[in-house]
């Protein structure tokens, strides 16, 4: 079993501050860490591997920086690490992004077939969901998003069955490997590294991988391979008007209270009218 | 927001073979018989970007054949659609990527839309994700605000961006069909209109299901719904930050409670492990469009805004006077949301109760 996982190196979402005069984007000082839906698909993998034995490749595309993800669930127990880094990938939108990757499994698969992709359910700086459909419609396999759960998993066979979150319920789906699989999120924890892996980890001869050295072609990655673009990133306006400020006839709590609810049924006469006939039929 | 400023470069230029690209698709999600609502708002928002481009609504429903299903036919036309795809075979009658995405790819090769629209659900995303990769276009995740650049009639789909901090405005350049997803209870709800009329075009797919791997064994519906019903709750009292430790969370609780309304929070709260994720409003969480959103101690990220903003009337409640929430709230009351919300809880009671006694 040869089992790879997609990571995503982000900044941490819940630290970035927009600049409040330039109103752009203050990276400084933001940590990166790994995408934490990832962590859902890696620690999946991993179980397989103790399970049933396997193989676990996670593959990144990102900067050089991105070496550092990568050493991290080299330490969580995956066992290589390939780093796909180029300028040329640059600008790349999901579907470039996909393609870009997905040279790079059928890299990894000359040399060793793979059985299962693992990606993010989604990122959290992009929040798409669309990549990891891309690569499992690109490499052909069975797409099977929204994991719940893994029942079985039957080497031999090549047999897999699964839970999957649909709108109305569960899906248990049974079907075979090659598949794409991204986890639901809360469905595990993810493992603490083991002093072995850390070791291992730090000492790791990490593969760099080039577009020519996937075999990408230059016109479908980067912003030339990217049919959208981004047209403008802005703050949102503030409404045209801003909150009528409610003045109470004093500071206290019970003042305020009041004036605040004679301010909302002014607003919303009819909100009053469906609280007071609930209230009165006794809900 | 304004009209979207001019789009420049010349890839947008359509080669001939694209400028048959015509309508406006919405990608009906059935399962079981019943049509998420979030199909039926894509009509309404797809009708209206129809009418600037001066072109049909197209809907497409997949499944398999069933009374369940040509009711649905007519409800998309009611909803807003001119013609209706109807795509049947028994290998759709239960969502699976592979021939979902076969049918689609098909069926968009041969009637060209110009635009297709899906909702952002765990049907619609998988569905999206796969199809533009076989179609090679532009696909744009959740979008908040969908309109049309007047001068070359391409589609301008507006997100949030850097985990909600930002907004976007993204094009796809010289691809068709131009694809985005929508979330739930983003765009309003059309009018249903009997009146309407529209033509139905029969598909059927020549699927065979010894060629489709993926085989649904079972299908475990959810039970009587445990999970907050924050979607569609007509008052939600939400809670961030500004509680200060999470055993105040239960002076939201009370207020709801009185009020018959839906607790929400925001994603730091369900970081800090206060709230379960289902009670999330925002990008991530829930968009929720309530008659009365009361915020206590919420700041008013980006994150958290696009999730509730377009509420019929947002009070907020919050000690800083200059809190972002003030520039998009309707109501403001600035004051300790530990000393005001129980004050409120009581006041209505009051008010409520005087009423029931006096009725």
């Amino acid at each position: 079993m040869h089992i790879v996982v997609c990571i995503k190196q982000v900044p941490d979402s819940a630290q970035i501050r927009i600049h409040p005069v330039t109103n752009t984007i203050m990276r400084q000082g933001v940590p990166a860490i790994i995408n934490p839906f990832d962590l859902f698909s890696l620690e999946e993998a991993l179980r397989l591997k103790d399970k049933v034995g396997a193989r676990v490749t996670v593959l990144t595309m990102g900067p050089p920086m991105a070496e550092t993800s990568l050493r991290k669930a080299l330490s969580l127990g995956a066992d290589d690490a390939v780093l796909l880094t180029d300028r040329k990938f640059a600008g790349s939108d999901t579907l470039a992004t996909s393609y870009a990757l997905t040279s790079a499994i059928q890299k990894l698969a000359e040399e060793d077939p793979v059985d299962i992709v693992f990606c993010g359910k989604q990122t959290v700086d992009g929040d798409t969901a669309q990549v990891g459909p891309g690569i499992a419609t690109r490499l052909g396999f069975e797409q099977l998003t929204y994991i719940t759960k893994i029942e079985d998993l039957n080497t031999a066979s090549k047999e897999i069955v699964v839970q999957r979150r649909s709108e109305g319920g569960v899906q248990v789906l049974k079907t075979k490997l090659p598949c794409m699989i991204t986890m639901l999120e809360g469905t595990n924890t993810i493992r603490f590294g083991k002093m072995d892996d850390l070791f291992r980890a730090a000492r790791y001869e990490l593969k760099t991988w080039s577009r020519d050295f996937t075999g990408a072609e230059e016109g479908r990655v980067g912003l030339k391979g990217s049919p959208t673009v981004v047209s403008k990133v802005f703050v949102p306006k503030p409404r045209a008007e801003k909150a009528k400020m409610i003045e109470a006839a004093s500071d206290t709590p019970d003042a305020m209270a009041a004036a605040a609810i004679d301010a909302i049924f002014a607003a919303q006469p009819k909100l009053a009218d469906d609280l007071l006939a609930r209230a009165a039929a006794g809900l | 927001m304004s009209e979207p400023s001019k789009p420049q470069g010349r890839k947008f230029q359509l080669p001939e073979h694209l400028k048959v690209y015509k309508n406006v698709w919405v990608i009906v999600e059935q399962e079981r018989g019943i049509v998420h609502s979030v199909s039926l708002e894509l009509l309404g928002e797809a009708r209206k970007l129809a009418d600037k481009l001066g072109v049909e609504v197209g809907a497409v429903v997949l499944g398999a054949e069933s009374p369940d299903l040509n009711r649905i036919c007519g409800d998309a036309i009611s909803y807003g659609a001119d013609i209706v795809y109807k795509v049947t075979d028994p290998a759709l009658a239960d969502y699976r990527t592979d021939p979902y995405c076969r049918v689609m790819t098909e069926v968009v090769n041969t009637h060209k839309p110009e635009i297709v629209l899906l909702g952002a659900t765990t049907l619609g995303r998988d569905l999206a994700g796969a199809i533009a990769t076989t179609l090679a276009t532009g696909l744009t995740a959740d979008c908040t605000e969908l309109d049309i650049y007047a001068d070359n009639r391409s589609l301008a789909a507006t997100r949030p961006t850097f985990g909600g901090t930002l907004l976007c405005t993204i094009q796809t350049l010289a691809y068709r069909p131009q694809m985005a997803t929508v979330r739930p209870r983003v765009m309003a709800m059309p009018e249903r209109d009997d009146a309407r009329t529209g033509r139905v075009v029969e598909i059927q797919p020549d699927l065979r299901e010894e060629d489709i791997v993926t085989k649904v064994l079972n299908f475990i519906a959810d039970r009587e719904q445990n999970e907050a019903q924050l979607a569609f709750a007509d008052i939600i009292v939400s809670a961030g930050k500004g509680l200060g430790k999470v055993e105040n969370m239960k002076l939201v609780f009370d207020l709801a409670r009185v009020l018959g309304a839906e607790v929400g929070v925001t994603r730091p709260l369900v970081q800090a492990g206060w709230a379960t994720n289902d009670r999330q409003v925002g990008q991530t969480g829930k968009t929720v469009r309530p008659k009365l959103y009361i915020a206590a101690g919420i700041s008013g990220a980006i994150q958290h805004r696009v999730g509730m903003e377009k509420s019929d009337l947002i009070l907020a409640i919050n000690t800083d006077p200059n809190a972002t929430i003030f520039d998009f709230a309707h109501l403001g009351l600035v004051g300790d949301a530990l000393k005001i919300l129980p004050a409120l809880t009581d006041a209505f009671g009051r008010r409520l109760s005087v009423n029931r006694m006096a009725g």
